[in-house]
């Protein structure tokens, strides 16, 4: 029977990691990520999980013991966050070059000038790395994926890293009760990874990795985004197993009255709770609001985005991130998704809770009022930053 | 072959023919007998740098990490191996410029973890596979692309940075310094490295010259040779810290001037007497502070 506990986001992303039975786990502190494996170092020193944890001396370190004992065939796991991140930028592209399906936790923080609070552009830089981006929206959703993500990442048709990214501090930090599996069940959704692409074998000796010419180095792309595209229906058809063996069931995309919608918003994460409340005010007031809820940014689902929103007048993308110089990194990717529909609906973006900056119920309120009045109007607005000081 | 490397090796050769470095080069002589000391139960790290060129010809399973991140990289292997209850020796193969500068920080972490893989630095003092540049592991006086000779500087400043013994203060099992003049000295020292590594007391840090005609210019045929003055100059001395026991396993009676191991380089040929001597007050020291170490318990 599963049992209820009250985890906060970080210790959710722990006891996944402990259900999923990871192997090895190299991993270092950094706010707000640090009491994921805080917990997981505990249960291994209490053994609990039986595991090997690596007290490595920085990210880039923490990565490159991941690609080693995944290489050796061991389940892996880390977490970081911000700077972490970037200070394993190189052995991050690696990873996915070398096709280790790596599970990493990201409890999501702005970077740049220092900051400890939440955004998503740590991650979002990396989206072109070839790792899958899940982004949960709650704690319970930080278990249910880090599972599903490891046997996603594991499937031979994938065979690539991917992230869980969770909102600093507004889900790392706060408790909420959750269901937890029983272990047998995780067991069997879950199998034992086995990889047989690569072997370390002393009878069979290969070669792993090395410079890839330029003879080679398309193909490497190609196959990785192959893999990628391949992602799109392995996560599907994983969540729907996984609603199947725990009655919670997931998908790339989650919607909100989206139905009869003439104007939807799109947001990413713990700011959708938030963004529900407001739909459900606007529709009091008559007017026909709807919500998608990006769950993958990498792959990113534009097919599915088109099919759910064909027939909408308006979508208001919402975000914690912006790409400098350019727009929302959703807001530009959500139009470029729905750009070749027939007729596409106007497409509006907002930048908001960078840095850790409130996401407010009126700041999505006035977000979802604006997308809701463009309906009428055939041509795009630029995007906008909200509540920023000038 | 002679007895001492027949009981060494293993029986099978674990290089193929055809590898693609500069003629003349020591690195294949140092990576050939450590992995035939090691044999196929070896799982072989390479870095991005002239050794990259061994990994298409070894026969043992090769991996390429990063530039900076080799020792972790293999910890990695190592970790997960042994956490799958199996048993490899796990070699990293790697240069100074990966070593002594940017990877300097995965190999202290695994160092003062006690990761047990066998680490080799094949310390050619410069970053050959780019061109030339300037190391921290670069002889002082030495012209490299980044350390010209011009009007107003003449090469590189400051003596190399001391890893072998950085190594042996993060009390790891085993630390050594080798030649390719001496490579028995050098065989029985990697069969040292898996035993202790085997045992799983810890890492092994091999610090091997690696003279280098390309970038250090000198007749390819002459690399023994050079390689053996800077052992007889007391530019390279060979010691090995044995769980912390220093001792020296080559002694040199009678050093002969460095002038003799620099005048047969084009890298030194700018090296006006005063500055020689520079560099031979500098190895005087040297010299004086490993003597000072024999039989010390670091």
């Amino acid at each position: 029977m599963a049992k209820i506990e009250v985890l906060t986001g970080t210790g959710a992303a722990a006891y996944a990691a402990k259900l999923a039975r990871v192997e090895v786990v190299p991993a270092y502190p950094i706010t707000p990520q640090s009491a994921t494996v805080e917990y997981i170092a505990s249960m291994i020193a209490d053994g609990e999980l039986d595991a090997e944890y690596v007290e490595v001396e920085s990210e880039n370190t923490a990565m490159s013991i991941c690609q080693g004992a995944s290489i050796a065939g061991c389940r892996v796991f880390t977490a970081t966050s911000s700077v972490g991140l970037a200070y394993m930028h190189s052995p991050v592209w690696h990873a996915a070059s070398l096709r280790l399906p790596i599970v990493m936790a990201i409890a999501n923080r702005a970077i740049g000038i220092a900051s400890l609070w939440c955004d998503h552009s740590d991650a979002i830089e990396l989206r072109d790395t070839g790792w899958m981006q899940f982004y949960a929206e709650n704690n319970q959703e930080i278990l249910d994926t880090i599972i599903q993500a490891y046997r996603i990442a594991e499937d031979k048709r994938i065979l690539l890293p991917a992230m869980v990214n969770f909102d600093g501090f507004y889900l790392s930090h706060l408790a909420d009760s959750l269901e937890i599996p029983d272990q047998d069940a995780v067991d069997e959704f879950l199998p034992r990874y086995k990889p047989d692409h690569v072997y370390l074998d002393p009878d069979r000796p290969i070669r792993y990795g090395g410079l890839a010419t330029p003879e080679d180095f398309t193909e490497y792309r190609y196959k990785q985004h192959e893999g990628l595209e391949s992602a799109k229906s392995v996560i599907t058809e994983v969540g729907e197993a996984y609603g199947k063996a725990f009655g919670r069931k997931y998908g790339l995309l989650d919607e909100y009255r989206v139905g009869d919608a003439e104007a939807v918003l799109v947001t990413i994460g713990s700011m959708t709770g938030t963004a529900r409340a407001v739909v459900d005010k606007l529709r009091a007031e008559g007017k026909s609001v709807g919500l998608v809820k990006l769950r993958t940014y990498r792959p990113f689902p534009a097919e599915a985005l088109r099919s759910l929103l064909a027939g909408k007048r308006a979508v208001g993308v919402v975000e914690r991130s912006i790409s400098a110089g350019s727009w929302g990194s959703a807001f530009s990717e959500v139009r470029a998704a729905l750009y070749d529909m027939p007729e596409r609906p106007i497409v509006l973006g907002f930048v908001v809770g960078l840095g850790g900056r409130d996401v407010r119920l009126e700041d999505l309120e006035k977000a979802a009022r604006k997308t809701f009045e463009a309906r009428e109007r055939r041509q795009d607005e630029k995007m906008e930053w909200v509540q920023v000081r000038l | 072959m002679s007895r001492v490397f027949k009981e060494l090796y293993t029986p099978e050769e674990s290089v193929a023919p055809g590898f693609s470095t500069c003629p003349g080069c020591a690195m294949p002589i140092i990576y050939r007998h450590a992995i035939n000391v090691l044999g196929k139960n070896t799982v072989s790290v390479h870095a991005a740098g002239c050794a990259a060129a061994m990994a298409t010809v070894t026969r043992v399973s090769a991996t390429s990490s990063l530039f900076e991140n080799a020792a972790s990289f293999a910890a990695g292997i190592k970790i997960g191996l042994t956490k799958k209850g199996r048993d490899m020796n796990v070699l990293a193969f790697i240069g100074d410029g990966g070593t002594v500068d940017i990877g300097l920080q995965a190999l202290s972490g695994a160092a003062e973890r006690g990761d047990p893989i066998i680490y080799i630095c094949y310390d050619n003092e410069a970053y050959m596979n780019t061109g030339i540049q300037r190391s921290s592991s670069t002889t002082m006086g030495a012209w490299t692309s980044t350390t010209p000779v011009g009007r107003v500087k003449r090469g590189k400043g400051r003596p190399p940075k001391d890893v072998p013994l950085i190594m042996a203060d993060h009390r790891v099992a085993y630390v050594a310094t080798a030649s390719v003049a001496y490579l028995q000295d050098f065989a029985r020292k990697v069969k040292k490295a898996a035993e202790v590594t085997q045992k799983g007391e810890g890492m092994a840090y091999l610090h091997v010259n690696s003279p280098c005609p390309t970038g250090w210019g000198f007749p390819t045929e002459k690399v023994v040779e050079v390689a053996r003055l800077a052992v007889q100059t007391g530019m390279w001395p060979l010691y090995e810290v044995d769980h912390g026991v220093f001792r020296i396993t080559q002694a040199v009676k009678e050093r002969k001037p460095v002038a003799e191991y620099l005048r047969v380089q084009r890298r030194f040929r700018h090296l006006a007497e005063e500055e020689i001597k520079k560099v031979q007050s500098y190895v005087d020291a040297n010299c004086l502070r490993i003597e000072g170490l024999q039989g010390q318990t670091k």
